[in-house]
Formats: C-alpha cells, structure tokens, sequence
C-alpha cells in the first residue's frame, strides 16, 4: 500500500497505538451482544457463523474490520458482528464501502447483500464496484427470494415462480450472477453453500486472501419463503450428480463415484462417463482459475438440473481469480505523484490564482 | 483622423454568438482584463443546454454579459450599453434588451440568407438593411472575411481560421475601450505554449481586430472606465463554482481532514467536480460515481471512514440522494451536500439559474429529517460559506445543505480574497480510543450540551460498534422499536439542528434603517439586484432595508424580531414563493412575494418598480 500520510488525523488511530498488538480472539469474541433476529432454520445461521470462525483464525483485528450491508434479511449481518458496522440502505453498501475504503484504505471491509439487494435495486453499484476493483469482500446471500418483504420473486428467481406478487407465476428470466460479474470484469469470483460449512470456511478464507473484490456467492436456503431452493445442490442425494466441486489444476471432476468428468469438445463442454473406458481424466478440462474465457464459460454452467434433462453441473469453488491493481491503491498513488508533479498544497497560492491586482 | 477618449460611469456589454463562437471565452478574457483596470463588475453568462446547439438558430445563441464601471456594480445589468452580434440569431434574441441609442457591433458574415433563415427573419427582411435599427448605433464589421483575410498564409484551415473571429471582436473592444492587450496576450502564450501555430494565428487576429478599432474613420470614440472606488487590497476575478471549490479545500485543510467529494456530472455542477479534481496535490480524493445515488453513499462511507466528505449536484441529483442523506442524517454524520440549483422541476431548464430547491433541500426526505441549510449570496461568497458548511457540518453531526445557484456559480466578480492564516481552523474531536478499562462503557450515541454526538471512527481501538439506519436507541445506538424511544430520538435531532441557531451571527441588516415602511428579504443569488434597488430607493429618500438570510435553516434568532420591525417585508425569489412559505411558517408573519421563475435573474428595473409600488401604497394616508 502506497500510502504516503496517515488517513485521518485521529490520534488514537490503531496504527499509533503504542505496543498496539492485540489478543488472540475466538470466533465467539466476533460475536456482538445483539440477539440474532433471523428465522429459526434460516442459512445466515451457518453463514454467520463461519464468517466468527474465520475471522478468529485469521486473527483479525475486530477494530479494523467493518461490515457494510444494504437492506434485506442478510443485511442485518453487521448487527452481530463484533467489530464496526454500517446497515446502510438498499442497494447501496458497495457504494459506501467505496467510500470507506478510500477514506482508510487500511480498514479490512466486507460488504455483505443478497440478492435483491445487489442485483436488483443495487445492481448499478455491484457492476461498478466489480469494475474498479477495490479491495473489499461481497458476500452475496442468494436465496433467490425477497424474505424481509414476505416473499417475493427475486431477481435471480427461477421463471414462472408464484409467489404473493406473481400468483400466475413470474415472467422475468432470472439473473445469473457470476456470468453477470464476469461481464463486469470482476477480478474474482467464487461459489459455496450455506450447507457445506467446510467449504464456506474454506472459500471465505481464500476470498479474503484475493487483493481486489472478491465476489463470493453463497447458496442460503430461506426455509420460510423459499425452501428447497437450492436443495438439488445441497442435500445428500442429489448433490453428487448435480455439483461440481472446483480445484485450481484439477481435471473437473464430479459424481457419486467421481465417475463423472466434463470434457470440452471444441468449445462444447460435455458430460463424460469416466467408467466405460472411452475417456480417462486426462482427456479431461483442467480448472485454471486464471483463466478468464473458461471462467466464463463456467458461470454459464447454470442448468437447473430438476427441469434439464442434460444439465452440467454447478460449480463451486474458485471460479476465477485475476491480479489487477485496486482502485484504492491507484488514488493514493494518484494523490502521491500529483504531490511529487506540482508540489504540496499552498492555500494561499490556491486562493490568489493566476492573476491579481492591488488597490491602494 | 483624431479620435478621443470619453469617460463613462459604467458599461454593459453583451457578448452574442452561436454557442460555438467562443462567446464565453471572449466574455471571460475580457472581464478578467476588466478587473485588472480597477473597475468593480458583475457577470451573466447565459448559454444553451446542447453543447453545439442547431448553428444559427435562436436556440443555439450563447451569451456573456459583463457590467462594470467606476461605482460599486452590484448586478450584470438589465439592459446593454452594447451588443456584440455574430450572427443574425444573436441580435434577434437580444435586441429587445439593448439600450436606446445603444451599440450594436454586428458581425456582417453572420448575416447571410442562411442565418437570416434559421434566425426566422421573413422573407427578403435584413434588420442591418432596413430600418428596425434606427435609433442603435450600428457598426457593421465583416469580421468572418477580415479574419480569414488576416489568416489566410497562416497554413491553418478555414475552420480553424474562423474560430479566431472571437480573437478579432476582443481585439476591437480592446481598443474601445482603451485597454491594452497584456493580459490576453499572456493568456493566449500559457495556453498555447505547445502549439506555436495556432498561438501565432490567435495573436495576429487579436492585434488585427484592435487596430482595425485604430485605423477605421468610422470610430471616432474611445471609452475609458475608471476604477472604482473599493476596498484597499489585493484582489482577483472569481467565479462562484472556483470559490466553492477553494472554501472546500481551505476547510479540508484548516479542519486538518482529506476532502473526499462524490459526485456525478450535472449541470451547473460540475465544476464543482472539475475544480477539485485538479487539487490531488491538497490531498483531496474526488470520486466520479456511478450515479447521484452511489456519489452521495459514497461520501456517507468516506465519513463514516473520517473524511470531510462531500457531495455536490443540481436538483434532479438532490432528487436522487435524498434516501442517502436521510441515512447520513439519522446516523448523524458529518457531510455536505452542494445543491448549484438550476430550473426545474425535472429536467428543467439545466443551464439556467433558479432557486426552487430550498423547499427540496428542507423538506426533501422521508421521516422527520430537518437539515441546516445555508446559502451564498454571490461568488465571492461561495468562499466563506463552502467553510462555514463545513464547520457547521463538523462541529454538529450533521449533513448540512449547501444551496448555490447556477447564476452565482458561473457568474464573475472581483474578490478581495483573504491570507490562508487569517481563516480560522476548524476543530474537530474524534472519540478517542478505548482499552476496556473505563468505567463506563462506550455509548456511540451520547450527546453534549449541544445535542451532538461523538464521531467514532473505524479503525478506533475499542470503539467497535454498528449503526445503521433503523431507529437506534438513545445513547447505546442499538436498534430500537420502542415507541416513546422512536419519539425521542426524532425530537433531539430536530433540537441537534434547532440548537444551530446558538453558533451562528444574528440577522444583519445589509443596508437601510433598523426599522421602517418596507423591509426587502433575500436569499442567495438576489442579493445583487436587492442591494442596487435599495441604495437607489434610500438615495430617493424611501423607507426601506434590505437582510439577506445566509443561515435558512435555523434562521438566525433574532430574524423575527428584524422582521417585525418593518411595515411590510417584500421577499423577492427566482421561485413561486419558498422563502416566503418557510417565513410565514415559522413566525405567522404575513409577507409579500415577489416572484420571476423566467430561468433568468430578477432585474433592476422590475424590482425596484415592484417595491417603489409599495413603498408608494404605503404612503397613501387610508
């Protein structure tokens, strides 16, 4: 971090603290002392939970850390958090975590929507948050329904949906939102479940690792408006045929034998049966998380397996991940060199301009 | 031929051209020479709202006036001494506002069957050949031929030969007005250092329009305005988006703060956006958003990370923010918002000025969400009260609305600026940090005598905590349905904002008696037209004053008692009557409007005929 001057001038600013080390925390000292408000049974429990976890094993300085969240069930997220929060309104964190972040760029932020709330009323500034890149967190809680408001189709909500504001079924075609963050040019983008909280952890810790927005979709069951939605992904039984388990170098593997592979034909990704002896894994793609054309064409893995017949499965894991410089780091390397070209600052040059005159 | 040299008081020149003739710029340079020679001024420029309107038309003619003279000058002026026309549209739109036996200077290329056609002559009528001009003094200049005439070994194009034409009419009314050519010479070398061909071509037309004044029989008279008598000092010509912007800078660093400033381009704000993005050197982050919605968050995010945070737009923009700004008001953080106003509602009319956002900017929001709101009277003033927003903003947790106008924003004035060190700083407390020892715990939302809450910052060891836009409950902050809570809460941000009223001057009375028949009440951009009618109606012997309310919300505390001292309080606004609403509101005091909602500044004449009618009713025994 190319930071020349302190952020602020607040003298008790972390940083200055003498012998500022701090004590080891557990993830239930990332807990506030706010009851959680959720539903019982609710996916933002597990979410919840393991974000405690893995901030205490990461060793984060709750002091430094801050949790921006719009409006809708996910966004109350920053009420139990133990560190500094905003519950901003709809839509808007990723803008307010912009300015956050560019206030301090020191400060660890994550900003926390679902899926009205970051792409529908909040789509613009997901898009544009994506694009400049800086280095913050999205966790998006999709649940594909609207759960604060009682129940309405969500933009990512499968066509003909009913529910109490489309009794005859929703028209809309749903919104992919991986492919959608792919256009956007997002320099990662990841997918887990509420479900498997192994792999939660494990994609939370690796989306906290990335320098630049991390976009990490997490599947999250609302079991009051929407249960099941993502059960065909999440449950024992359907889960091996349908989800494809995503590791950096690896062959994409996938089935209740891992007896399954996808193989691209041309630019065809195919379904192949690793067992009759046609294929073996090395006829196999192999995940490059680096690699932005396949990373496309993985968010394009999006069949719903209970209503296609051959459907590929859906990917979880890192799907993409790229270095490109953060905006934050760009402005204060911009702010340094205008330092350097034209000098600091002078108020009283500033105010008498170029041209002056006396009258005496 | 002899020429001679005749002193005038004052002049009013209009500057009229196709928007793409550089109007603006000739305006420009010769007003920043004007200022040079003493002579107090004022300025209106007045152009479309396309960039490069249909050429030749009515709509696409794009102005610059300038009144200046030897005795304070308080507004552009109602009427011109002189029109400069470059085309037929351009004295077609403006001859209704030329003085009797005033100048016409027309540029005869501009004249031809084209124009005389998108301009909407009739048919075989040429106003330079028949006699609608009787009674002008007109000087007819083929001012298109003489410069490619001039240019025409230059090398240049015909294109780039014509959009020296401008170069020509600044040359000619340098000489008219007896001025030298320094300072637009020096202007033209700066901006054209790295393109000696189009600087040669420039200067060799300005010299050329001015010796053309020099050698041609027809002008017979040179003019000289004398300066006038002002302030001892050192001055400059500023605009009021540049001094805006300088406050904002100034205030970042007299509070020891990084500006962040969120913004979307609008009309007339940019500026704004512009001016501060070229001070990176003071440290100041400018942020082109997304849209009005994400600058504004943007600028609650950068104070809730310890910023001066700003956000600047036109109305549709304030429109857009309002959700924002309801959340900054109800967390309680500092911020300001600079509304330039331009026509509305809507679209509206972007380039033009207006002051019907003071009802948006008050009562604009959901909820009970009062906000300071403060306005500068001039450009000049834009200086002072871009610091004092931001002092206000900071020292009282709260965002404060800042309500320029297009007319103040692009309009010029001389400014006798003041020493950095002589700006008083601006304290700001953040809460200090914690480290779990004290004996109570850290309440976020605890206030002081003034109703004001501590600013705990991210980053802050110990003073980890979550705020939001749900209700919070006094002191701790946490979210709270309680109903007598929710009660209480909107009660002490409204007496946060009412408290104001504490740390701000009292009502003055600009000029006039300390009571009387007719007390003239302004705010922000009238305070030109206000101040000039006033002092010609007490020289006439009237009872009459004039206050200008900086501070609208909360009005100064002694402002009903100003009022109440006059007979009658006439308040003129380019609005349907918001001021007067807020007025009659507070004090249940019966005023009397005066309103023009044209786009355009309220004149001279129709203001002072306005309150002379009153003053004169007044006198009539019932």
């Amino acid at each position: 971090m190319d930071n020349s001057e302190p952020a602020t001038r607040n003298p008790y600013f972390m940083s200055q603290l003498p012998g500022g080390g701090t004590v080891k925390l557990k993830a239930k000292d990332f807990a506030s002392d706010q009851d959680v408000r959720w539903c019982p049974g609710c996916g933002d429990y597990s979410i919840l939970k393991q974000v405690q976890s893995v901030l205490a094993e990461l060793e984060a300085d709750k002091d430094n850390t801050v949790f921006i969240s719009g409006i809708g069930c996910s966004s109350r997220f920053p009420y139990y958090m133990n560190t500094y929060g905003m519950h901003s309104i709809h839509g808007r964190a990723p803008a307010v975590a912009t300015g956050l972040k560019l206030a301090n760029p020191e400060l660890d932020v994550w900003i926390i929507t679902g899926d009205g709330d970051g792409f529908s009323i909040g789509g613009n500034h997901m898009i544009h948050a994506l694009r400049r890149n800086l280095d913050v967190n999205i966790l998006l809680f999709n649940n594909q329904i609207y759960g604060l408001t009682k129940g309405q189709y969500s933009p990512t909500s499968e066509v003909n949906k009913k529910t109490k504001s489309t009794p005859f079924g929703s028209l809309d075609h749903p919104i992919n939102p991986l492919a959608l963050a792919m256009g956007a040019d997002a320099t990662y983008i990841a997918r887990s479940m509420d479900r498997d909280p192994k792999h939660l952890k494990q994609m939370l810790k690796r989306s906290h690792a990335h320098k630049g927005t991390a976009l990490l979709e997490i599947y999250q069951n609302c079991n009051i408006f929407n249960d099941g939605a993502f059960f065909t992904f999440t449950e024992k039984a359907s889960k091996p045929e349908t989800t494809l388990y995503l590791e950096h170098g690896q062959p994409l593997i996938f089935g209740p034998e891992k007896n399954k592979g996808i193989r691209l034909d041309g630019f065809k990704p195919t379904v192949v049966d690793l067992t009759e002896g046609t294929y073996t894994q090395d006829d196999l793609w192999i995940h490059d998380e680096h690699d932005q054309m396949k990373g496309q064409m993985l968010t394009r893995f999006f069949d719903d397996p209970r209503t296609t017949e051959d459907y590929l499965p859906r990917p979880f894991g890192v799907i993409y991940a790229e270095e490109r410089p953060c905006y934050d780091d760009l402005l204060f390397k911009q702010l340094k060199a205008a330092k350097e070209q034209v000098g600091e600052g002078d108020l009283d040059a500033m105010i008498a301009g170029g041209t002056t005159w006396e009258i005496n | 031929m002899s020429k001679t040299t005749q002193i005038k008081e004052e002049v009013t020149i209009k500057f009229a051209g196709d928007s793409g003739d550089g109007m603006q710029l000739t305006g420009t340079l010769f007003t920043n020479d004007t200022a040079l020679t003493g002579s107090d001024l004022a300025t209106f420029p007045d152009f479309p709202a396309e960039i490069r309107a249909p050429q030749g038309t009515l709509a696409g003619v794009s102005g610059f006036q300038l009144h200046f003279g030897s005795k304070k000058i308080f507004t552009p002026g109602d009427e011109f001494d002189v029109l400069v026309a470059m085309n037929a549209a351009a004295l077609k739109a403006n001859l209704g506002r030329i003085k009797k036996n005033g100048t016409i200077i027309a540029n005869t290329d501009g004249f031809d069957k084209k124009n005389l056609r998108l301009s909407k002559y009739p048919d075989g009528e040429h106003p330079l050949e028949n006699d609608s001009l009787d009674g002008y003094e007109v000087y007819q200049m083929p001012i298109t031929k003489m410069t490619r005439e001039c240019l025409k070994d230059s090398g240049l194009g015909t294109k780039e030969q014509d959009r020296g034409k401008n170069m020509f009419v600044l040359g000619f009314l340098y000489w008219r007005y007896n001025r030298s050519l320094d300072s637009t010479i020096q202007y033209l070398e700066g901006k054209f250092s790295k393109k000696p061909k189009i600087l040669e071509a420039n200067l060799k037309v300005l010299k050329a329009g001015y010796h053309y004044g020099e050698t041609t029989e027809t002008f017979t008279t040179k003019y000289k305005v004398k300066a006038a008598p002002m302030e001892k000092g050192t001055y400059r010509s500023i605009m009021g988006n540049q001094a805006l912007v300088m406050g904002l800078v100034t205030a970042s660093k007299k509070a020891g703060l990084p500006l962040f400033y969120g913004s979307y381009p609008i009309t007339p704000a940019s500026d704004v956006l512009h001016g501060l993005a070229a001070y990176k050197n003071f440290g100041v982050k400018t942020f082109q958003a997304e849209d009005e919605i994400a600058a504004v968050a943007a600028a609650v995010g950068a104070s809730y990370g310890g910023n001066l945070a700003i956000t600047g737009t036109s109305g549709p923009g304030l429109a857009l923010k309002g959700e924002a700004i309801g959340l900054a008001m109800i967390l309680e953080i500092p911020m300001v918002i600079v509304n330039v106003q331009r026509g509305g509602p809507s679209t509206g009319l972007p380039t033009k000025t207006e002051q019907s956002d003071l009802l948006q900017a008050m009562y604009g929001r959901n909820g009970e969400s009062p906000l300071p709101i403060i306005a500068p009277n001039s450009p000049a003033d834009c200086f002072e009260v871009a610091i004092e927003a931001c002092r206000l903003t900071l020292q009282h947790m709260t965002p404060v609305v800042l309500l320029s106008d297009g007319y103040i924003a692009n309009g010029a004035e001389p400014w006798k600026f003041p020493k950095a060190a002589d700006i008083p700083e601006i304290e700001v407390n953040f809460v200090p940090a914690r480290d779990g020892n004290e004996a109570e715990p850290f309440l976020p939302y605890k206030r002081d005598e003034r109703h004001v809450r501590g600013w705990a910052i991210p980053g802050t060891k110990g003073l980890a905590h979550r705020i939001g836009g749900l209700e919070k409950e006094a002191n701790t902050g946490n979210v709270s349905y309680d109903p007598a809570n929710h009660e209480y809460m909107t009660k002490i941000r409204q007496a946060k904002v009412d408290a104001i009223a504490d740390y701000i001057p009292a009502q003055e009375i600009s000029i006039g008696p300390d009571e009387g028949e007719v007390l003239v009440l302004g705010w922000g951009s009238t305070y030109g037209v206000i101040q000039a009618i006033t002092h010609e109606l007490l020289a006439e012997g009237h009872s009459v004053a004039h206050a200008h309310i900086r501070y609208l919300n909360p009005f100064p505390k002694n402002l009903e008692a100003v009022l109440i001292s006059y007979n009658k309080v006439i308040i003129p606004e380019i609005n349907n009557g918001q001021l007067c609403k807020l007025i009659r509101d507070k004090y249940m005091i019966e005023v009397i409007p005066y309103n023009k909602i044209q786009g355009v500044p309220i004149s001279n004449a129709e203001l002072k005929h306005f309150v002379k009618g009153i003053l004169e009713q007044a006198a009539v025994p019932v």
